[in-house]
């Protein structure tokens, strides 16, 4: 029962994320989203854990933490990114120009 | 040294190498001794690599323990040909693009030197790392790594394009990093297993394995930029620097298309049904034809070059529908003239950007004049892409036809065709520009500019391209490397 319990859970967050990624467009939304679908990975990841016949099993728990901290870096780089291109944004507003490829490609 | 030796040493100095000394650069703020200290590595790695790839044709697939634990446990490293083929591919690049890199730092103003050269090894490290990895977890780590490095470097061109661009870059692979980690989840939850070998000997079929399979390839093919989850791929391709470019485009989503390649053919190949694989087939074919026709709309000169990617990068998924030893050489072998021709076409870009100010097509006029060595380089290395003899390119296309006519697949000789031709047409597109237009620089600063380029910008490219056109009288040298226990069967080529 529990199971199901955390397997809908589970599979319902990670709905929930996929749904707002594909249909929010703010950047920021779209970042939570994302995080909201990985939390659903790792409850999966922990149900797996629990649920071994032969105790808990230790290899999917090393998996949640080492993609907790891939979560975390990603995310704390795409926040960095997010606040650069606001600055960006304000800037080209500021000045009024329309000239947004004064950097042109490399 | 024995080859026992070897075979340990040199998969850890792969991984190891790069990353110990991307750590050191950035610590000690290393600038020009980072560039020879990265030359010294890439020669290394390449003149190990030899031996190596003598030594796993002789003995077989290498697999590999990390720590020394059990197998299931530890950290696992796999080496079969189509592993070797991707080592000797990036070897090649990094060695070449760090050449070029290291004088195109010192001519770029303002130069994002201290930022370019750490990323430029940790992917080095990362790319390596995933092309060895025989485990789905660590597949998952490598492929974040590689993202982590992949993504900055598409910022350092600065400009609001250049970040707007990696802002969606990073999205997309952070959803598909969540995505292809539900598949690895589910992949544990069912056969309670990670490794590639001992999931190849002992998955049985399941409807779980089979929705962990496509989530994966779900995951992975937005890191790739298979149609249709393409669309981020030209705008961060074109505005990256063009070294990096040229990494991004020859190697970074190569790398993930691979995955799916050694997902499908081998651990999971009890997964899938043969209408998956026409449909796998299908996007391919898709990706090919939309991809090449939107090429051909492109009016800067790094946005055909991207788009050409996203159609190149379809071929790979032509393997899943053929499974046979001929289609296995054959996309191995696009995969390495690609990569080769590609990283040729984006350096020789940056060259022109450098002198030019700015990639527009239609600025190119007159160039095959004053620049003749990078419009060379556009003209072999788009030969080679389009498949003409005798370049890899036409071995690869050669080897795929013979491989739709023998499992009696014709649509896909149909559609390999088309890609060849439109591919030609794009790239002589780009030389016509070059060629037919009046000159309007008889007397512009353009004359004087092209003396900047010193000879590690030039050469790097027209190496690279003359590679890509060497391939093709190689392919019976290097179809045994190739077959390496492939996980197809068939007749050999």
């Amino acid at each position: 029962m529990t199971v199901m319990l955390y397997a809908t859970t589970a599979a319902t967050l990670f709905a929930l994320g996929l749904y707002a990624v594909l249909v929010r467009t703010g950047l920021i939304h779209r970042l939570l989203a994302a995080n909201v679908m990985a939390t659903a990975v790792f409850l999966f990841l922990i149900l797996v854990s629990a649920e071994n016949p032969e105790g808990v099993d230790a290899i999917p728990q090393a998996m949640v933490l080492t993609g907790i901290v891939i979560a975390v870096s990603l995310t704390a780089f795409a926040l960095a990114l997010l606040r650069y291109l606001q600055a960006a944004d304000d800037e080209e507003d500021q000045t009024g120009s329309q000239d947004g490829r004064q950097n042109g490609p490399d | 040294m024995g080859l026992t030796e070897l075979s340990i040493l040199l998969p850890v100095l792969m991984v190891f190498g790069p990353l110990l000394l991307a750590l050191l650069v950035f610590l000690a703020q290393w600038q020009r001794s980072a560039d020879w200290l990265g030359m010294g590595l890439g020669l290394i790695l390449l003149a190990l690599l030899t031996p190596f790839s003598g030594a796993v044709l002789l003995e077989g697939p290498l697999e590999m323990q990390l720590g020394g634990h059990d197998r299931g446990l530890a950290i696992p490293f796999y080496v079969d040909g189509l592993t070797l083929a991707m080592l000797w591919l990036n070897t090649l690049l990094f060695l070449f693009i760090q050449v070029y890199a290291g004088a195109w730092l010192q001519l770029k103003q303002p130069a994002p030197a201290a930022e370019f050269r750490p990323l430029f090894l940790l992917l080095w490290s990362g790319l390596n790392a995933l092309f060895l990895s025989g485990d789905l977890f660590n597949l998952y780590v490598t492929l974040e790594i590689t993202t982590l490095a992949a993504v900055p470097l598409v910022i350092l061109s600065h400009g609001h394009a250049a970040m707007a661009a990696a802002m969606r870059y990073l999205l997309f692979a952070l959803v598909g990093s969540i995505i292809f980690l539900l598949g690895v989840a589910l992949v544990y939850a069912q056969a309670g297993l990670l490794s590639l070998p001992l999931l190849q000997e002992q998955a049985e079929p399941h409807p779980a394995l089979t929705v962990a399979l496509l989530a994966m390839t779900a995951g992975v093919a937005m890191k790739a930029a298979l149609f249709p989850v393409h669309a981020w791929l030209p705008e961060a391709h074109a505005s990256a620097p063009s070294p990096a470019s040229a990494l991004l485009s020859a190697l970074v989503a190569k790398a993930a298309a691979y995955l799916i390649l050694r997902l499908w053919m081998g651990p999971l190949e009890a997964q899938w049904t043969p209408a998956m694989a026409q449909l796998m087939g299908a996007l391919g074919a898709a990706g090919i034809i939309y991809a090449s026709i939107q090429a051909l709309r492109q009016t800067r000169l790094k946005r055909v070059i991207a788009y050409s990617t996203v159609a190149q990068l379809g071929y790979l998924l032509l393997l899943i529908p053929m499974a046979s030893v001929l289609a296995w050489n054959g996309v191995i072998y696009h995969a390495l003239t690609h990569g080769l021709a590609k990283a040729a076409l984006f350096l020789a870009a940056g060259n022109l950007i450098m002198v030019l100010r700015d990639d527009s097509l239609r600025n190119l006029a007159g160039c095959d004049r004053v620049l003749s060595k990078n419009i060379l380089v556009i003209g072999l290395a788009g030969v080679a892409i389009a498949g003409l003899p005798p370049t890899g390119g036409f071995i690869a296309k050669w080897w795929l036809i013979s491989a739709a006519l023998e499992s009696g697949q014709w649509w896909w000789a149909v559609v390999i065709g088309l890609g060849g031709l439109l591919a030609a047409a794009y790239i002589f597109r780009i030389l016509s520009y070059a060629f037919f237009s009046p000159d309007p620089h008889q007397e512009t600063p353009i004359h004087q500019a092209q003396g900047q380029l010193t000879r590690a910008l030039v050469w790097p490219p027209v190496i690279l391209a003359f590679l890509a056109i060497a391939l093709g009288m190689a392919g019976g040298l290097l179809a045994p490397f190739l077959e390496i226990a492939a996980p197809v069967t068939g007749a050999q080529a």
